[in-house]
């Protein structure tokens, strides 16, 4: 059982279909390995044991009876606590929703559940998914499986820590500025931020609205492009989801060809700052791709630049906004003063313990920026920057299919590290902010171990609603590469448990 | 001077003399809630009196993740109130969200529009109890959701004062509304206050006409935020405004305004400036107060709502919307003048009585134009006075009315009977015909039942006869008051008239 939970999310499917083992097992298989493993990483927040093993129940026993079931169905997945889960307590990393159990479903859960996959629980992450580390939870970090003492980046920690550590096949992620992308980089798996639009975000407590994408989290670029044709669609609860029909992401995933195939490398985002091994591991796998027949083009993005800086008014703008709505009135946390409570002072002290630092931190720069007589020079002049990003987009897409960068300019930091320098974490974010200002998609893969052995992570980005483009060319560079190391990256991941293996 | 000036209690000036030294200037925002089966932004129903909290999605309650999207018939409304108020239509605009923290709000911000509404530039007549007509410009017309509705609970007066508690009820949160904002409505002099209720009931009956609202005031459906402002001349600057929050009559409205502007000569007279401000009306002493300053600008924070993309109606839909537009109140009045042949004044007569509907209903089902202004504006308009209540109230239907004149018309009963008939009908007895046929009170034309009458009568009233012989033709009278009591009021007076003359040789 131990080599079961290793397998990819499309070979333990098919061991499903194949009837080698039931859902129960599995499911049964990866709950052991979170009781065994998460006490160190700290990946989940709940675990759903009744809840996954009932649906795995149910599935067996429809496959028994010979109904047609989708694909992963039985294939467990780990969901991000960003996403509401009717009668799973949903948090959020924050306290401020500490014991709230959601009344219903957002969308892409809903999906997961009329799929038959059992939901293992929700990972831990960034409180409200602001941080590049999960050292912002309000329940402790999540633990980097290849080095306990480092972070799993953020704000998806706990899914790509899962992920990493096979204590699920699959997980859910959200990205607002690379929450999705950077932890996978850092923990050497697989994440893709879908186009904005191509994931519905119902259900998905927003950090900032117009950034906010989920996505897929998994240890291969096929697991993550069927659960990518899961999730996507249009969903008519989301004014902002796409009508488009969701693409053949697994056949792109299986294509493995990349003949002919243009690849920008962003000039601005492999310089300075960028960590020598990280840009080593980025380099030899465009050499890759250009020995298979890609072809590797310079390209300027010249307003990126200002992206970061943007990114930091826009996002915090929506976020003082979004977050307005927990104030002790309706759900979760309540804090009532003691002398004579008003509406007003319950809001006030809510608020003050509910939220942590960082929270705080960006709901004073959101409230700042969109301040009467404030708006035009802040929130104004990042959406003019925001615009112009689009602008090297789309300049860029003329001449090329995809652009790449390394995903995040380090490897995983030491936990505590940055946590007080919060200019220093922010600019963990600047090579994945760019396709949440776009909406363009990412996807990040690993490219192979740099700095003290830690896994790096590289990044295409395709032009919106081409996300096909990144499995095709992520699995391309993910066989490549394992090619080259004789297998999977996560194999060379010290073991977790001593001895029970 | 070092010492603070004492602060002089205000007193009022009186209204005319106010007008006579100080020009008003209004500013109207009216909302509207519409009557769409959903809230605009979720699928929640949109009705006025469910159970508590019993109206609502995760949307509505503003529940984490959570998210809106615009109700296409609640935009259709929005437009269609544009077009009726001769606006230009947006070819795209935005939602923006209006931020401040308060328990009615769910979210706390309000999903609203701000610098780009649906409908705006436009105008409306508006036509005065006597017929004067006055042109009101709207700046604009846009969409917002209402908020919930907080109760205080365990104080006296039902206020937050006092109260031990607070209950909040999100089933009026998310209601589609369209708030429309007048541009400063200037030259109206002394009546201003006329003008503002005057406008409000033009909107209202709009509403009505275009089926977006069941536009009642007394459910709230319709409210409106009256500003008013004086300065000493037409030709100097506004003066600083307050703002009258949610007045919800005509008769209020008009209270408030004239109110407003005797409170503010007085300020000014007592040499101090006007506060720019909200006030409340008081129902009671028709009087405002104070609510709270304007001067210093609440920051709302507004910024285009990110979760929402933009309304960019087609040029087709709203063509199409304009094509479909019913007539409207304005028109329709002008036209049903033109078919009625009614005076100026006995059209506005009907209109201030409310009895347009009432009329139209009746002429459609035959009777004239005439006779139904008659029957709404006589007995009936007497009767609703008497029962105080509308027109619409009473226990008559415009076909009971029609039907009524048309015994009347063929001369099966008078127009004494007819009344009497009427009283029936409003008794709930049947419709006209059947109550004539039940009671035997069609006139009576039988010649030898005439006849006998009338010779009975001759030889009671000698005298009389001698008059009418005599050359005293009027004297008639006197017997055909005995022959109608004799045929218990049925007779045909101008048969009976007949008969006499022929019987006595007079013509």
């Amino acid at each position: 059982m131990n080599d079961t939970i290793r397998r990819s999310a499309a070979a333990q499917a098919a061991a499903l279909a194949a009837g080698e083992i039931t859902s129960e097992d599995l499911t049964c298989a990866h709950l052991d390995r979170i009781r065994a493993v998460d006490t160190d990483l700290n990946a989940f927040l709940h675990v759903s044991e009744e809840e996954a093993l009932t649906t795995a129940r149910d599935v067996d026993a429809r496959r028994s009876a010979g109904e047609e079931l989708h694909p992963l169905a039985g294939v467990p997945i780990a969901v991000k606590d960003v996403a509401v889960t009717e009668g799973i307590p949903t948090t959020a990393g924050s306290k401020m929703l500490e014991g709230w159990l959601p009344p219903y479903d957002a969308t892409l859960v809903a999906t997961l559940r009329s799929a038959g996959l059992p939901i293992l629980g929700k990972t831990n992450m960034d409180e409200f998914a602001m941080g590049s580390s999960t050292e912002s939870s309000a329940f402790g970090p999540t633990r980097n499986p290849w080095d306990r003492e480092r972070i799993p980046g953020g704000s998806g920690g706990g899914s790509s820590a899962a992920v990493a550590s096979y204590e699920a096949p699959l997980a859910i992620g959200s990205d607002t500025g690379g929450s999705i992308r950077q932890p996978g980089a850092v923990t050497g798996t697989v994440g893709v931020k879908p186009t904005y639009g191509s994931v519905s975000r119902y259900g998905l407590i927003a950090l900032a609205s117009s950034l906010d994408q989920a996505g897929p989290v998994a240890r291969t670029v096929e697991d993550a492009a069927l659960l990518h044709e899961l999730i996507a669609g249009h969903d008519p609860l989301d004014s902002t989801s796409l009508p488009d029909p969701v693409g053949a992401y697994a056949e792109a995933a299986h294509r493995k060809d990349v003949r002919g195939m243009r690849i920008g490398v962003i000039s601005e985002l492999e310089g300075e700052g960028f960590d020598p091994e990280v840009r080593a591991r980025f380099t030899e796998s465009l050499a890759q791709l250009e020995q298979a027949g890609a072809e590797i083009v310079p390209i300027s993005c010249p307003n990126f630049r200002y992206a970061l800086g943007a990114y930091y008014l826009i996002m915090p703008s929506e976020a003082s906004s979004n977050l307005a709505k927990f104030d002790g009135m309706r759900f979760g946390l309540r804090v009532v003063p003691e002398d004579s409570p008003t509406a007003e002072s319950v809001m006030k002290a809510t608020r003050g313990a509910g939220f942590g630092q960082e929270a705080k931190r960006r709901i004073l720069l959101g409230t700042y920026a969109l301040s009467a007589g404030y708006y035009d020079a802040y929130y104004g002049s990042a959406q003019k920057v925001r615009t112009l990003v689009q602008g090297d987009f789309s300049a860029a897409f003329d001449q090329v299919d995809v652009l790449a960068s390394p995903t995040s300019p380090t490897v995983a930091f030491r936990l505590g590290e940055k946590i007080d320098d919060p200019l220093a974490m922010y600019l963990n974010d600047i090579a994945t902010i760019p396709a949440n200002l776009a909406g363009v998609p990412g996807i990040s893969v690993p490219s192979g171990l740099a700095e003290d052995g830690l896994p790096a992570g590289i990044q295409f980005l395709a032009p919106t609603r081409a996300d096909e483009r990144l499995y095709r060319i992520g699995g391309a560079l993910e066989a490549l590469l394992e090619d080259a190391w004789g297998g999977p990256l996560l194999a060379k991941a010290p073991e977790l448990v001593s001895g029970a293996n | 001077m070092s010492t603070a000036e004492p602060t002089t209690p205000i007193v009022p000036v009186d209204y005319d003399e106010a007008i006579a030294r100080f020009d008003p200037v209004l500013g109207i925002e009216v909302h509207v809630e519409l009557g769409t089966d959903t809230k605009m932004f979720d699928g929640a129903p949109n009705v006025f009196a469910a159970e508590p909290n019993a109206a609502v999605t995760p949307t509505s309650l503003g529940l984490p993740g959570a998210l809106p999207v615009v109700n296409r018939t609640a935009v259709e409304h929005a437009i269609k109130i544009g077009l009726a108020l001769n606006c230009q239509i947006a070819e795209s605009c935005r939602f923006a969200r209006k931020q401040y923290f308060y328990p009615d709000l769910a979210k706390n911000f309000q999903t609203s529009q701000y610098d780009e509404p649906i409908a705006f530039d436009g105008w409306v007549d508006v036509e005065l109890e006597d017929g004067e007509v006055v042109r009101v410009e709207i700046e604009r017309a846009h969409m917002e959701e209402d908020a919930g509705k907080n109760t205080h609970v365990g104080g006296s007066t039902g206020r937050i004062h006092g109260a031990t508690h607070s209950q909040v009820d999100y089933n009026r949160a998310g209601v589609p509304l369209v708030e429309i904002v007048t541009k400063p409505i200037p030259d109206t002099g002394g009546r201003a206050p006329e003008v503002a209720a005057a406008y409000v009931r033009t909107l209202r009956d709009i509403f009505r006409a275009l089926e977006v609202s069941e536009a009642r005031m007394e459910q709230g459906n319709v409210r409106a935020d009256v500003n008013v402002s004086l300065r000493p001349t037409r030709q100097d600057p506004l003066g600083t405004r307050t703002e009258t929050k949610n007045v919800n009559s005509f008769r209020s409205i008009d209270r408030a305004v004239r109110f407003e502007i005797s409170r503010q000569a007085g300020v000014l007279d007592a040499g101090q400036e006007v506060v720019q401000e909200t006030r409340h009306f008081h129902e009671d002493t028709g009087g405002t107060s104070s609510g709270r300053p304007k001067s210093d600008a609440e920051d709302y924070r507004y910024f285009p709502e990110p979760d929402l993309v933009p309304v960019a109606p087609s040029r087709e839909w709203v063509e199409q919307l304009r094509a479909s537009l019913p007539e409207l109140p304005a028109a329709r009045r002008r036209r049903l003048l033109g078919e009625w042949g009614f005076s100026d004044l006995e059209m506005r007569d009907v209109i201030n009585a409310g009895a347009l509907d009432q009329i139209e209903a009746s002429v459609a089902a035959g009777a004239s134009a005439q006779s139904a202004r008659k029957w709404w504006m006589g007995e009936l308009a007497r009767t609703a006075r008497e029962q105080d209540v509308e027109l619409t109230q009473l226990a008559v239907t415009p076909g009971q009315i029609a039907e009524l004149q048309g015994l009347v018309d063929e001369g099966k009963i008078n127009d004494k009977i007819a009344k009497q008939v009427l009283v029936k009908v409003l008794e709930g007895q049947g419709d006209p015909a059947a109550i004539v046929e039940q009671e035997g009170l069609a006139v009576v034309s039988d010649d030898s039942v005439l006849t006998s009458a009338v010779d009975q009568a001759i030889a009671d009233n000698p005298d009389v006869v001698a008059k009418i012989q005599g050359g005293k033709v009027k004297a008639i009278g006197a017997l055909i008051g005995p022959i109608m009591k004799a045929t218990r009021g049925q007779a045909d007076a101008g048969k009976v008239r007949e008969i006499i003359m022929d019987k006595l040789g007079v013509s």
